[in-house]
């Protein structure tokens, strides 16, 4: 069953013309990862999803609900979790004071996800009174999935996780949403293929504001051509 | 160790409150008694101004506007009816009301916008209310200004010492309450990245419109004290150098922090004070607003978390360096 289905989206940033036509579904428990070079608009589609770039036309459907009209606090409320690529961490609160926030604004059983969250990422219960700007680059992924799986209810949206982090951290992130895949459903934007195809279920491959290719990760594997062609793996 | 570090900030503040509490028995110079009262009140309207700046990250270039407001609706009040506490209140109560008032409609006709909207739009409606206060002259006199009598109680130096001491301090417990509250938070998360607070489902405009009406009303209510310390008010309360001197007050003091917003506003001042005292000796020091500009430059480029952050940091490697000392120790 669909979770999240966009419908021949179109997107401009001020005169350009950036998503052209976006038409994908997120299976629920499901890892679907959306590939493609730089500029192809995989962080813009994120964004139109989470109403920071909203479509001019098409739309997005959330449990069936038709979300592509409401604004970036209402579609979060409805339980969508978003990591950014830069992490988007509020580096003057504490790990405890950023968690709670997400936290006061989520639906579900808050005290679970929360629990859970820091028994996945242990260094989180370590640092809980540091400064979240204080943390490591790795930490600071940890704080920014773990506030977004806490705000969230069901769909997080992460875009580019492993970037700038070192392999041990990109190797244990990946064992993380592996583990998180069990209780929610993820919507990966990732350039790192051998990490993404690892985890991912299904993949979609976007090229110049368009869906070129889609379908299960195995056989993305086995298909040398489009790998080399899109991807730029030989 | 740790626990008394944190009660180290505690300790000097309730020190500092007890000192000024016993100021008055142990001073006899009327001036010095003046000039606390002058720096208790416009550590109020810095303290507002930071929780704008500081704490919310949205700049206002017409603050002044809220001071002025304040400012008049006592004073016209106090001239208009009879001088005692109740008529008092009644002006406190219209400024607040004004203040509450104008700060929601700016707030929400610029905060959804970025944020230099909201400098725009303030800096405007503060020069309006400037002109309403030249062209208005039936009631403001115009930049005459006019003079009016306080109730007795205001009328006694030392009394109206203890009244803006316990002011300031009332403030600042209230503002600490409310940037410490999880409003306070949501305020912070906002001034760091707004669409972040915003993804997490934070309607940021409700928040923004918060603070804004909080430091309308903080500012108001320092105006309402700063006529009644003056007994005169012309349109000088509406220029823009009162926002300016509430901006190099928090920047001095350190942005984001209260207590820094106090010190800045005593060390403006002071600085103030007594470099007009020496331009009487020294013509050079008539262009006092020139050492207040170099200060600021200084500050900026030298201390740019100001007073407060300068301290915090001391603070910090003295932190750090009894850690290293205890670890050394223990491997010992």
């Amino acid at each position: 069953m669909s979770l999240l289905k966009l419908d021949n989206l179109e997107t401009y940033l001020e005169q350009y013309h950036i998503l052209q036509g976006v038409s994908m579904s997120v299976e629920e428990g499901s890892i679907t990862v959306l590939f493609g070079r730089n500029g192809a608009g995989k962080t813009t589609t994120l964004r139109s999803i989470m109403g920071f770039n909203p479509s001019t036309t098409g739309t997005v459907h959330f449990h069936n609900q038709n979300i592509s009209k409401l604004s970036t606090h209402l579609i979060s409320r409805k339980g969508i979790g978003y990591v950014p690529e830069n992490q988007g961490i509020f580096s003057g609160l504490t790990v405890e004071e950023t968690l709670n926030l997400a936290k006061a604004k989520s639906a579900g059983e808050t005290e679970a996800k929360m629990e859970w969250m820091l028994q996945l990422f242990p260094d989180l219960k370590k640092f809980w009174r540091k400064k979240s700007g204080l943390l490591s680059g790795g930490q600071k992924q940890m704080l920014a999935i773990a506030r977004a799986y806490i705000n969230g209810d069901g769909l997080l949206l992460i875009d580019e996780p492993s970037k700038g982090l070192s392999p041990i951290m990109v190797e244990k992130l990946m064992e993380s949403l592996l583990k998180m895949k069990e209780k929610t459903t993820i919507l990966l934007v990732e350039q790192n293929f051998l990490m993404a195809s690892q985890i991912g279920d299904y993949f979609y491959i976007m090229d110049d504001g368009k869906i070129v290719h889609e379908g299960l990760m195995e056989d993305l594997k086995e298909d040398k051509e489009t790998c080399q062609k899109y991807l730029g793996i030989a | 160790m740790r626990g008394l570090f944190h009660k180290v900030p505690m300790y000097w503040g309730l020190a500092i409150v007890l000192f000024m509490l016993l100021f008055p028995f142990v001073n006899d110079s009327r001036s010095t008694l003046i000039l606390l009262t002058q720096i208790f009140i416009f550590a109020i309207f810095a303290m507002s101004f930071d929780i704008l700046l500081g704490y919310t990250g949205i700049v206002s270039f017409g603050h002044c506007m809220f001071f002025g407001i304040g400012a008049y609706s006592t004073a016209i009040i106090f001239n208009q009816l009879e001088a005692n506490l109740l008529t008092f209140m009644i002006g406190l109560v219209i400024g607040i009301a004004l203040s509450v008032l104008v700060s929601y409609i700016i707030g929400l006709l610029s905060l959804r916008l970025k944020s230099h909207f909201y400098a725009m739009l303030t800096l405007a409606v503060s020069q309006l209310f400037l002109v309403l206060a030249e062209k208005w002259r039936g009631v403001t006199h115009g930049g005459d200004g006019f003079t009016f009598s306080v109730p007795d109680l205001f009328k006694d130096r030392t009394s109206f010492y203890y009244i803006t001491l316990l002011s300031v301090a009332v403030v600042f417990i209230l503002l600490k309450l409310f940037t410490e509250s999880s409003t306070g938070k949501v305020l912070k998360a906002i001034s760091q990245n707004e669409h972040r607070a915003e993804a997490l489902g934070y309607k940021t405009l409700h928040y923004k419109l918060i603070a804004s009406v909080t430091a309308g009303v903080a500012a108001s209510f320092s105006g309402a004290l700063y006529a009644v310390s003056l007994r005169f008010i012309n349109t000088n309360v509406f220029s823009i150098e009162v926002t300016l001197d509430a901006l190099l007050m928090t920047m001095i003091g350190g942005l984001g922090t209260l207590a820094g917003a106090i010190a800045g506003a005593g060390i403006i001042e002071f600085l103030r004070h007594y470099l007009s005292e020496l331009a009487m000796a020294y013509p050079i020091f008539e262009r006092w607003t020139i050492i207040l500009g170099f200060l600021y430059i200084v500050v900026l480029l030298g201390f740019p978390s100001g007073l407060a952050g300068f301290i915090k940091k001391l603070t910090l490697k003295k932190k750090r360096k009894v850690k290293k000392k205890e670890e050394l120790k223990k491997i010992a």
